[in-house]
């Protein structure tokens, strides 16, 4: 008999590809087959008839939506994703580095912010009530209110022009050695520490203190262990599975702030690719960027679905 | 008629405020919209009270007609999104069965993608307009409305008033307007100010993004856009508008929470 955690698991990462898939199709059809044309939109309003026409054939426009589709996917899934419209370019060679560049932000975000959130959380719990709390909370739901790109300007105006400690423009290339790279994207990586610090250490503090009130904290309080020693042991085992959909939740949450981020830095990323062509109605670019993302997003809530499935000792160990 | 505690009071005032300023804007701003009156990023003087912008328009008339956009849009968008999410989500709760299965899947496969994306996807194709946006902004915040309301109206449906209406043979549209809705209508109300809150930092990024409120229109995204230029000279006119969206966010928070605590059985009475 198979191991039931493992139905389990299993049973998430089919949910989690039919989701991609259903989502790669919503996104498909977001583009495609919306009122607005687009070659009319590439083109503008001006455009002659016959360019309209051509256009259209170029794209394959005039096969049937499902043609289109199939089409499409199967070059996405044999690693093809087109051409951009506007310049040419092969779609997957341009993102390739993007993303390297995207994730490398990303990752400094998180290794920052989730060993502190938890941290912040745990001291919030020690401290209930108290000052350390209330003034967590306060600065905290303060972050929480500024939308990411004022909070990078913010932080501009005071770091790198009052007090030119940082650098305000995140540019990076290959030739920059690593310290360099880690100097370069500093501000950012603030930024986005910020905005998720904030709603990950508030759940934290939540999840935690909904464990404290069971009757194995009271023991372990009454035989005498001191109070950051129950919150450690005896509480924190027990919030993790809440503390890792929380922290997964941000990260995904840290995949969109970061489109916003690498605009206000012009960090040479995945969001900035996807917001210039945008603007341009480079519709293959948008497809592509947009699948990249949802995959990220959706994989990261399968990552937080199985941990919290392997956290859960009645599952692991079935009667 | 109790006592408004301070923290809602404040809250209550200054979201009055922007409102006011938003309807009034045409009567109170001191300076057109696009009105050039002085030099660019001039600083802050007894005629420009908040300086001028990167072409020399008046920062705080910008700031005020930004503000009738930007708290229009959102407005817009909120009641939208309200009026389709709670609709279907009290419908999955009434109906129940395949009704429920069915949008309670769509919705989650529309929550799957990011909103950011799917409305950056979205407006790649389409034309960047208020409505447009309205109508994005809308349908893609009704699925966090649908699940609260379909989770809320769930607890309602079973409860013997909602059975005894049903056993009287009430149609499903008194059911939904006469038995759930007045039940449902304080978590709603407190959840319609997060969600307004999120529109306001929705519309904003887009704008800065440069796909949300186009120019020579102001709103407090753009504005920022239009002006973060300054910022690595030292001017802080692009920080304005970050005033104006924490302290309109927080004031709409603070009233949001008294009237959840005010109405809410469930948090201990009222009070």
């Amino acid at each position: 008999m198979v191991h039931p955690i493992l139905k389990l698991v299993a049973q998430r990462i089919a949910l989690g590809l039919v989701l991609l898939w259903a989502a790669s199709v919503l996104i498909f059809i977001g583009t495609q087959i919306l009122p607005g044309d687009v070659a009319q939109s590439i083109l503008g309003q001006s455009a002659t008839p016959v360019s309209l026409a051509n256009l259209r054939a170029e794209l394959g426009l005039n096969d049937p939506p499902l043609t289109r589709y199939m089409i499409w996917a199967s070059g996405v899934l044999h690693g093809d994703l087109g051409h951009a419209l506007t310049n040419g370019q092969d779609i997957a060679d341009a993102m390739g580095k993007r993303l390297g560049n995207t994730l490398f932000l990303a990752f400094w975000a998180a290794v920052i912010s989730i060993p502190l959130a938890v941290s912040l959380g745990l001291l919030a719990v020690r401290y209930r009530g108290r000052w350390p709390d209330k003034l967590i909370s306060t600065v905290t739901l303060a972050t929480v209110s500024v939308p990411e790109f004022l909070l990078g300007y913010i932080l501009v105006y005071v770091l790198s022009v009052k007090f030119r400690l940082l650098p305000s423009l995140a540019t990076i290339n290959d030739g920059m050695s690593f310290g360099d790279k880690l100097y370069a994207i500093s501000l950012p990586v603030l930024v986005l520490v910020l905005v998720v610090l904030g709603h990950m250490m508030r759940m934290t503090r939540a999840a935690i203190l909904n464990v404290m009130q069971s009757p194995y904290i009271e023991t372990a309080e009454l035989k005498g262990l001191r109070p950051i020693a129950v919150i450690a042991r005896h509480a924190f085992p027990n919030a993790i599975a809440p503390v890792v959909n929380v922290v997964m939740l941000n990260l995904a949450y840290l995949v969109v702030g970061v489109v916003v981020v690498e605009v206000v830095f012009v960090y040479p990323g995945m969001g900035q690719y996807l917001v210039d062509h945008v603007a341009k109605r480079d519709v293959p670019v948008v497809q592509a960027c947009g699948l990249v993302f949802a995959a990220i997003y959706i994989g990261l809530n399968i990552v937080a679905d199985v941990v919290s499935i392997l956290a859960n000792p009645r599952l692991r160990h079935p009667k | 008629m109790t006592r408004i505690p301070l923290a809602a009071l404040i809250g209550l005032v200054l979201t009055s405020t922007y409102f006011l300023a938003a309807v009034f804007a045409g009567f109170i701003a001191p300076y057109g919209m696009a009105e050039i009156a002085g030099d660019s990023w001039g600083p802050w003087s007894s005629t420009h009270l908040l300086g001028t912008d990167s072409i020399g328009r008046d920062l705080l008339s910008r700031m005020i007609y930004g503000g009738r956009t930007t708290i229009f849009v959102a407005t817009a968008a909120t009641i939208l999104s309200f009026s389709i999410g709670c609709s279907l989500g009290f419908l999955a709760a009434v109906k129940g069965g395949w009704v429920d299965q069915g949008l309670s899947r769509w919705v989650d496969l529309m929550m799957s993608i990011p909103s950011l994306i799917s409305a950056l996807v979205v407006l790649s194709v389409l034309p960047v307009t208020l409505p447009v946006l309205i109508l994005v902004m809308g349908l893609l915040d009704a699925t966090r409305v649908f699940r609260l309301s379909r989770a809320v109206a769930v607890d309602i449906t079973v409860m013997d008033y909602v059975e005894a209406a049903r056993l009287r043979g009430e149609r499903q549209g008194w059911i939904i307007f006469r038995e759930i809705l007045p039940n449902a209508l304080s978590p709603l109300v407190a959840e319609m100010g997060l969600r307004f809150i999120f529109m306001v930092l929705f519309i904003s990024t887009l704008s800065f993004l440069g796909l949300g409120v186009q120019p020579p229109l102001a709103d407090w995204g753009g504005i920022v856009k239009e002006n973060k230029e300054g910022i690595v000279y030292g001017i802080p006119a692009a920080l304005v508008p970050a005033v104006a969206i924490s302290t309109l966010a927080i004031s709409v928070n603070l009233v949001a929470d008294w009237i959840l605590n005010r109405t809410s059985s469930l948090k201990g009475g009222r009070g």
